[in-house]
């Protein structure tokens, strides 16, 4: 039953969403919503199933995927890496904290164009764009979890046996895991809008690409479709995320 | 032989005040092989910054601590401790917890696990080997951190006001668990506490510590009269009368 009461109160969350897609199709066709405002909701899954026959749909997210993906994982196991090290090592910090403090303000998406002129129009640069979005809030999250560790966990492991290093990631790592994934979820998202926008900049493949090449066609449907494709992307991803974190951090949840 | 050696004993903290805080000066302290030694004094004297420097966790300021006549440079598995707020790996299971120790020593799985049921057994914690910290009580969390401090067999024992954060009952029960362990399996113990009756009914001798900068101020034989009430009040109370000279001046 339980299972089944959860897929309810889900629906129901998300019924406001559905009640204003029926309502745009319903003034779409009553024409009370001009057509040059862009396809309705209908059209919209009518092009969504013609790129997805194509082939075109499969093969540009599947180059974001990639993309979004090599980033992301090269970022988090650096960016932890960092954060850790410059919480517990002080040449480390001495090192990376200026860095840190330097870069954190600045607008992403301003590195675009320079990451393009570096690595070129193909997939480093995207990978790149990707790799420099996650990096800060995972180090910074990192950096303030393995901080905030407390000394008697340290010591505790240490007086059991454990040696100054080890420290490090068996009890320093699994002790900010908290901290770090709720960096690495923020990185998640701000990494899939970087992506994106690179590719909608200059690109030859990729989700980002097939909106503005769509658009620039004027086949907006397909625009549309790929816009869809995006955003659902980037909610469920950042859902999948939450379940994973409540999973590996299933020992805090007190009712059981 | 004596087991521990205090000798000079100095720790002053540097901080991020602009005066250093002296935290103990001065301490000079000789524990036996297998001896119970109980520490009390008034709140922010020190106590817990011995036991820490004894530990290997903090670096001495001055003096030198020697366990079997070497000095004590960094922490080991040969010096256990237990935390009032009991530390334990949020992250391990009961069992995770309690073994964790000896996977350190590079026991093997098999091995290792019947040790660590033994000692979970001793705690009289069967039947949550697989449940995590967060969902035990405080009493149930304080016996698994001495079930996994006692797992490695530590000669010396550091104990830093233990059952202060629990209730009486609980309290109760772990110093009988305690001594029952401690009776069986002889180890030199250095018990913190602000409890004088707990001193008394637990150790075979109290070092009562001055206001800050912490120093020894007296020592009392507490291995008599633990018999009846009265003995022990009695003797709870001989520590009271030295220990009150000391908070009147904090
Ligand atoms: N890391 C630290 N940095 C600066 N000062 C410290 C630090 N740790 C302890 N102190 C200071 O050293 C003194 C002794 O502290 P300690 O914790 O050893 O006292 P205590 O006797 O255990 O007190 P309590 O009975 O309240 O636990 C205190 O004045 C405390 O403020
Ligand atoms: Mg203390």
């Amino acid at each position: 039953m339980r299972p089944l009461a959860g897929l309810g109160r889900t629906a129901f969350y998300y019924t406001p969403l559905l009640i204003i897609g029926l309502a745009w199709e319903a003034m779409a066709r009553t024409g009370i919503l001009p057509p040059d405002l862009g396809p309705s909701p209908m059209q919209t899954i009518a092009a969504l199933r013609l790129l997805y026959t194509d082939g075109d749909l499969v093969m540009h997210a599947g180059i974001s995927f990639w993309r979004e993906f090599a980033g992301f994982a090269s970022s988090c196991v650096l960016g932890t890496a960092v954060g850790v090290g410059m919480a517990r090592v002080d040449w480390v910090r001495t090192v990376f904290r200026p860095i840190v403090t330097f870069l954190y303000p600045m607008p992403k998406s301003a590195l675009i164009p320079l990451l393009l002129l570096w690595f070129g129009i193909d997939h480093m640069s995207k990978i790149a764009a990707v790799f420099l979005g996650c990096l800060l809030p995972v180090v910074t999250s990192a950096f303030n979890g393995a901080r905030g560790v407390e000394p008697q966990l340290i010591w505790s492991a240490r007086s059991l046996g454990t040696s100054s290093t080890a420290i490090l990631w068996k009890i320093v790592l699994p002790a900010a895991l908290p901290d770090i994934l709720s960096g690495v979820r923020i990185a998640l998202s701000v990494s899939w809008l970087l992506l994106v926008s690179a590719e909608l900049l200059i690109s030859r493949s990729g989700l980002g690409f097939l909106i503005s090449y769509t658009g620039e066609s004027g086949d907006y449907s397909s625009m549309f479709a790929a816009i869809l494709v995006v955003v659902s992307i980037g909610f469920l991803a950042d859902r999948l995320f939450l379940h994973v974190i409540r999973w590996v951090l299933r020992y805090r949840d007190f009712t059981g | 032989m004596s087991k521990i050696e205090f000798a000079g004993v100095r720790k002053v903290f540097q901080g991020d005040t602009p005066n250093p805080v002296v935290a103990i000066d001065n301490i000079d302290l000789t524990v036996r092989q297998d001896e119970f030694v109980s520490i009390v004094g008034p709140s922010g004297c020190g106590k817990s910054t011995l036991l820490y420097l004894l530990g290997g966790f903090l670096d001495l300021s001055g003096g030198e601590i020697r366990v079997d006549g070497r000095a004590v440079t960094e922490p080991g598995p040969d010096r256990g401790i237990v935390f009032q707020h009991f530390a334990l790996f949020p992250w391990k299971t009961v069992l995770g917890n309690v073994e964790y120790g000896l996977a350190e020593q590079g026991m093997g799985k098999a091995e290792r696990r019947e040790i660590a049921q033994g000692y979970i057994d001793m705690v009289k914690l069967g039947g949550f080997e697989d449940t995590f910290p967060n969902r035990l009580s405080g009493g149930m969390q304080q016996r698994v951190a001495l079930a996994r401090t006692l797992a490695c067999d530590p000669d010396i024992l550091l104990m830093d006001e233990p059952f202060g954060a629990l209730d009486a009952q609980t309290r109760h029960i772990l110093q009988e668990e305690l001594l029952e362990i401690w009776s069986r399996r002889k180890k030199t113990v250095l018990f913190v506490t602000h409890d004088v009756r707990e001193a008394v009914i637990l150790a075979e001798r109290c070092v009562v510590v001055t206001a800050r900068p912490g120093r020894v101020k007296t020592e009392i034989d507490t291995s008599s009269g633990k018999a009846d009430g009265a003995a022990i009040e009695k003797k709870a109370e001989e520590i009271w009368d030295v220990l009150r000279e000391e908070l009147v001046r904090t």
